[in-house]
């Protein structure tokens, strides 16, 4: 057993942190310290910046770009990224469609798509959740209808993330209503976002910020080639990028961050007579989060020294349900913390996306941005299979309930 | 990085596992609860064989040569079967003091002795105000010629009943919780002036209450330096609080393990209960905290070796921290989950519960190292303004 870092792993964590001190732009540094969500303009170009250097995708093969790391380094790399602050590579085109595409799909998808994904020339969005359609995916009903060369696309699907900003979608469809299963009749489509017939309709959340959308598809066109994998046995790939989404949302280095950044402002941030800090009620809440979020950093770990062992394997790790609940409930407290934090400061919030937080400046950025954060956090325990959805999971899987 | 046992460790784990299968049964627990000791001789004679009790002393010394991993391996099983023996005070804290605080000599004179089981050893600090504070020593011990003499009280000495000697804290300056000051001696617990108060402890273990009444010891009786000895206490209490972790773990996931075995086979409503969805979530969330609990446990057998002592002490304080946490979640749902038949003494799940409680109450609970952890800024540094 050895739980330190070894000497090349020290020596490479260095070498990212000095690559990134180097190479970030002090405008995406400064934007995301403050706590506000990068720009379209700031996630590519860094990710270009990355993918130059044979950053951008270093878990997948080495032929499409990959650097046949150890999960360790690539930890490391991400972690990095995370605790600068920068932005990580979209996870939409590095670590979900991207690794469906690697397992399921055709030589020629891989050619056409893998490269523009790793370098951010097309920016993806998810087409899964539906309005009838949350925690039970497989309920589905945007159906796709075989028509000689093409799939002819009819229905809705909602909580698009960023589909504003996006050139492609992929999408579960129904493809076989009648199948006995309701999860055999669905298939996995790669769709181009400026197809005649897409309509794009924001959805602005409690915090403000316009981050997701509802997207319609009315008679879309979507050649037969793209289809990834076999026809209605979308799940499969459904199944397997939802369990790689998981592992990377403990955030750990993220939460580090915030915390670091939490404890700066909170040494300066009045609280009765002395900075907020030295109020024993908050400076506990904030240990007992420091304390578990170490326990998540080593939990991490250890499920990476597995994955590390059983490489080459795309079966689901169960472990990730851990990760995902108390990386999200931790990131949640954070953002709660700050609200804590900014007091009565918070009431004068902003939206996260926006340039301007408040003009004329009324509270410092960070009391601004405090209550919007926190209300936006909320979706964490939500999204990629709630946290119920995750424990479900676990009683099946693990604890054989 | 890597979590896995060398093959070594994983023979120690192997062996401890079986004696415990096959002679630590529920039942047979009962019945070495029962005996007037509280504890099986015959199984401290079967950890002497196995090399247990030379654990973690130098082979050069008679000992197996282990680590705080080796340490950790064998409380996790320890954890697993509930066993009673004095292993925690004598080979983990009595050894940590010989192995940190005594000399050559002394260490020649004891470790084959404990080694073969024949000398039992107990950690006398608990005074009636100190609670956790291992500063807080009202006993005293004033010079007499080339030795000591001490006086003062101590309570619940966890197996002190039965120990050869004590390892007794004694405030040789300063006032009662200054933190210089404080002596560690090794006690003949059949010297005159020593009397002791035996009794059962919740969880099962044995204890005593331990008076000294003009106890006089000579200089040799002196463990590191008897003007500044609260460093020495540290660094063996925060070994066994590495030990207590994975103990704790073991005993998380023996609870857990039955607890899920209930939830399979209990029928109510006329299916198993294991298959209603909000006990389901509870056992998924013990799994949660189990694996805090044992990612921290592996924190805690790193950071046992750390020389940096205001490191050692902050890690150690969040590894208690965040086992008190998750043994005292863990406990609770076991107990509710199985329902009626776990509130019964019949049934091992209380018995885990007990203990797990009692860990948690050793050597600081979990508010007692939040509050000193948060006081002394956490964990993680702030961002440079």
């Amino acid at each position: 057993m050895e739980l330190r870092f070894t000497e090349e792993e020290r020596a490479f964590r260095q070498e990212v942190r000095e690559f990134i001190d180097r190479n970030l732009p002090a405008a995406t540094r400064e934007r995301m310290e403050s706590g506000r969500t990068p720009t379209k303009e700031m996630v590519v170009q860094w990710q270009r910046t990355l993918n130059a250097k044979g950053w951008a995708v270093p878990h997948w093969p080495v032929e499409w770009g990959g650097t046949g790391w150890s999960p360790i380094k690539r930890f490391i790399l991400q972690e990095e990224i995370q605790q600068t602050p920068a932005p990580l590579p979209l996870g939409f085109n590095t670590n979900m469609c991207g690794p469906v595409i690697i397992a399921f799909g055709t030589e020629a998808q891989k050619k056409r798509f893998l490269p523009r994904m790793a370098n951010l020339d097309d920016w993806w969005c998810q087409g899964f959740s539906e309005p009838g359609a949350g925690s039970d995916l497989a309920s589905l009903k945007c159906a796709a209808k075989r028509v000689g060369d093409y799939y002819i696309v009819n229905g809705q699907k909602t909580w698009t993330t960023l589909a504003q900003y996006a050139d492609w979608i992929f999408l579960l469809v129904r493809t076989n209503p009648n199948a006995a299963k309701q999860q055999e009749g669905i298939s996995f489509l790669l769709v181009d976002m400026k197809s005649p017939g897409i309509t794009v309709r924001p959805i602005i959340t409690i915090d403000g910020a316009h981050e997701v959308n509802e997207v319609f598809f009315d008679d879309v066109k979507v050649p037969v080639e793209n289809l990834v994998g076999t026809e209605n046995r979308g799940w499969d790939c459904a199944k397997f990028l939802l369990s790689n989404e998981r592992t990377g949302q403990a955030r750990v280095g993220a939460s580090k961050e915030r915390i670091r950044r939490l404890k700066l402002i909170a040494s300066q941030a009045p609280g009765g007579g002395r900075p907020i800090i030295e109020d024993p009620r908050f400076r506990e809440r904030l240990t007992e989060v420091e304390v578990q979020l170490k326990a998540l950093e080593i939990t991490t770990l250890r499920v990476l020294a597995t994955e590390q062992k059983n490489l080459g394997q795309r079966k689901p790790n169960p472990a990730s349900s851990i990760l995902k609940i108390r990386g999200t409930e931790l990131q949640q407290a954070i953002s709660e913390l700050f609200v804590l934090a900014a007091g009565p400061y918070g009431l004068a919030g902003a939206d996260p996306g926006a340039d301007r937080l408040n003009e004329p400046e009324i509270v410092p950025d960070w009391a601004a941005l405090a209550q919007p954060t926190y209300f936006n956090w909320r979706k964490q325990s939500i999204y990629g299979g709630s946290n119920e959805i995750q424990k479900n999971i676990m009683a099946k899987a693990f604890l054989g309930l | 990085m890597d979590f896995d046992l060398t093959e070594e460790q994983r023979l120690l784990q192997d062996s401890v596992a079986r004696l415990l299968a096959d002679r630590y049964k529920f039942e047979q627990r009962k019945a070495y609860m029962k005996t007037p000791e509280g504890w099986s001789r015959e199984i401290w004679s079967a950890y002497a064989e196995l090399g247990l009790l030379a654990l973690p002393f130098a082979e050069a010394e008679g000992g197996y040569g282990g680590g705080a991993e080796e340490t950790m391996i064998v409380a996790e099983q320890m954890g697993r079967a509930l066993t009673l023996e004095p292993w925690l005070p004598t080979v983990v804290l009595g050894g940590g003091f010989l192995r940190h605080g005594a000399s050559a000599e002394q260490r020649s004179a004891l470790v084959p002795k404990i080694a073969r089981g024949e000398m039992l050893l107990a950690f006398a600090h608990t005074e009636a105000q100190s609670r956790y504070d291992l500063h807080d020593v009202a006993t005293t011990a004033k010079r007499d010629g080339d030795g000591w003499v001490l006086n003062g009280r101590k309570v619940v000495v966890i197996h002190g009943d039965s120990a050869h000697r004590l390892v007794v804290t004694a405030r040789t300056a300063g006032g009662q919780r200054d933190l210089k000051g404080v002596g560690v001696f090794l006690v003949d617990a059949s010297a005159p002036g020593v009397s002791r108060r035996g009794f059962t402890a919740v969880d099962g273990h044995r204890a005593a209450e331990v008076t000294l009444e003009g106890v006089r010891v000579g200089p040799e009786a002196v463990l590191g330096n008897p003007e500044d000895g609260l460093p020495l206490v540290d660094r063996v209490v925060d070994e066994a609080i590495a030990a207590l972790a994975a103990e704790a773990v073991g005993a998380m996931e023996a609870v857990h393990g039955l607890t899920l075995e209930y939830l399979k086979t209990r029928k109510q409503f006329g299916r198993p209960i294991g298959s209603f969805q909000a006990l389901q979530h509870r056992a998924a969330e013990m799994m949660v905290a189990l694996e805090e609990a044992r990612s921290m446990a592996m924190l805690g057998a790193m950071m046992a070796e750390e020389e940096d002592a205001t490191e050692r002490r902050r890690q150690m304080r969040a590894v208690k921290l965040q086992v008190g946490r998750s043994a005292r979640f863990v406990g609770q749902q076991a107990i509710q989950l199985h329902g009626g038949i776990a509130m019964t003494m019949e049934y091992a799940a209380g018995h885990y519960f007990k203990r797990l409680t009692a860990i948690d109450t050793m050597f600081g609970d979990a508010e007692h190292h939040l509050n000193a952890l948060a006081t002394g800024g956490g964990l993680i540094t702030a961002a440079a303004a």
